[in-house]
């Protein structure tokens, strides 16, 4: 049976639990509460760290490290534990995405244009007021860049978890593959499907972040200005 | 428990080490290669550079697994191939790296390429001896981040049955066994982290300016 086939025939999009809409519901819940959750808890983390201006070192260590761990070893090493649960792998997720909104959080914060800053603290803007009203702008694209980057790697990973016992699309994938050469057609319905939410999440953030770019732009008019000193 | 399965099974973990270095590095090699004079081209003009970036960022939201299971479509071969991997990976790797070859080209000061040309220095040679060296810093950031994640990806390529350290997170499922799981996983970060180390060093041993100027 080839991809259109496969996608042609309509219980295959209705059946529950196992249908197409079925799993990329189960796929979409997983993304959007695992990132949810880390960006509500590291977003304030990330803001503090960065308007402190502290800590770079740690973020760029944290960075690499989140970077370097196979994630699918860890679900694994979890359903081993406690067997294929789905809050486990949430937890993973969550573990998983937050150091990447964290570093970008921090990042874009402590990069925000010092001048603005600078000026703020003169017109006697205390620090919450700063960060929220200066900081919180200019940094959101960067804010929203490391969303959409910890929405796709878990996007990915719950893809992958699939051969661990998670749902979601990559069970096409597992399940394909179990049944051999004749199976590639699903494998390949599951890798179209996943391409799919990949692609349209990233579009959707990316536009997310263009649209928050918006004070950057403006202000970018003024760039001819002299630059303060490097304090 | 887990240093017992291992000296069982060391002949077999060294083979998945060797295989899986094999499929992380090469591809990020290629990608190095393809990237470099990619970049230049499209650093030149703004409106071109805007479009590729783009695609290429639509190319690299696509899970790597995703690129492993299609590449057969393309390239006609078998599912376990290791060319798939190697391919998907180069593509994803270019699709990171590109990015950071622009944006270091873009760090270099008009004035200083105005100066090499006014010396004498053709496009080329300007390139190759002066606007390159400049955006290397950012480029070698590029690679560590693309040889750490490509490490990472080649795992999930041993899932799929292609010989790499993420079979023992297969084998540790099957079996019901810690041992290969916890010793994938710290291999596979072991070697991620010695690969940033290295491309740590190479830059500081390749960019000797970058300390002077921290110094001062």
């Amino acid at each position: 049976m080839s991809l259109f086939e496969y996608l042609a025939e309509m219980t295959n999009w209705t059946r529950p639990e196992t249908g197409i809409v079925a799993r990329i519901v189960q796929h979409l819940v997983l993304t959007v509460l695992a990132v949810g959750l880390a960006a509500v808890v590291t977003i304030p983390l990330g803001m503090l760290i960065g308007h402190a201006h502290r800590g770079r070192l740690v973020l760029a260590g944290l960075g690499t490290v989140t970077r370097a761990v196979p994630w699918v070893g860890l679900v694994v090493a979890l359903v081993l534990l406690v067997g294929a649960d789905g809050s486990g792998l949430l937890v993973i997720l969550v573990i998983a995405a937050a150091p990447v909104i964290l570093v970008a959080t921090a990042t874009g914060v402590g990069a925000a244009d010092p001048a603005a800053v600078h000026s703020a603290r003169a017109l006697g803007l205390g620090p919450i007021q700063v960060a929220g009203t200066i900081e919180w702008p200019l940094a959101l694209p960067q804010i929203l860049t490391g969303v959409r980057t910890a929405g796709l790697l878990v996007v990915a990973t719950v893809t992958v978890a699939a051969y661990a016992g998670a749902g979601g699309l990559g069970r096409f994938l597992v399940e394909g593959q179990r049944q051999g050469p004749g199976g590639y057609p699903q494998m390949f319905t599951g890798a179209v499907l996943v391409a799919a939410v990949a692609v349209l999440l990233h579009v959707l953030l990316a536009a997310a972040t263009w649209a928050a770019a918006g004070t950057g732009r403006r202000t970018a008019r003024f760039d001819d200005r002299v630059p303060l000193p490097a304090a | 428990m887990t240093w017992d399965w291992l000296s069982t099974h060391a002949a077999y973990v060294l083979g998945l080490v060797g295989r899986h270095l094999l499929l992380a590095l090469l591809p990020t090699l290629a990608a190095l290669v393809v990237s470099v004079p990619l970049g230049c081209l499209v650093a030149r003009n703004r409106r071109l550079s805007v479009v590729v970036l783009t695609v290429l960022a639509l190319l690299a939201a696509i899970p790597a697994l995703v690129w492993f299971v299609a590449m057969p479509v393309v390239l006609g071969t078998q599912l376990l191939d290791p060319i798939n991997v190697g391919v998907a990976l180069t593509i994803v790797s270019v699709a990171a790296l590109v990015r950071s070859v622009v944006s270091g080209l873009r760090t270099v000061a008009p004035a200083v390429s105005a100066s090499a040309a006014a010396v004498g220095y053709g496009a080329l040679r300007r390139l190759a001896l002066v606007e390159l060296p400049l955006a290397a810093p950012s480029v070698l950031a590029g690679l560590r981040v693309v040889a750490v994640a490509n490490i990472a990806l080649v795992c999930v390529a041993g899932m799929l049955g292609l010989g790499t350290l993420g079979e023992l997170f297969v084998v540790g499922l099957a079996e019901s066994r810690y041992a290969p799981v916890v010793i994938g996983l710290v291999l596979a970060v072991l070697l991620s982290l010695v690969a940033d180390g290295l491309i740590a060093l190479i830059r500081r041993g390749a960019l000797p300016w970058l300390r002077a100027e921290a110094a001062r």
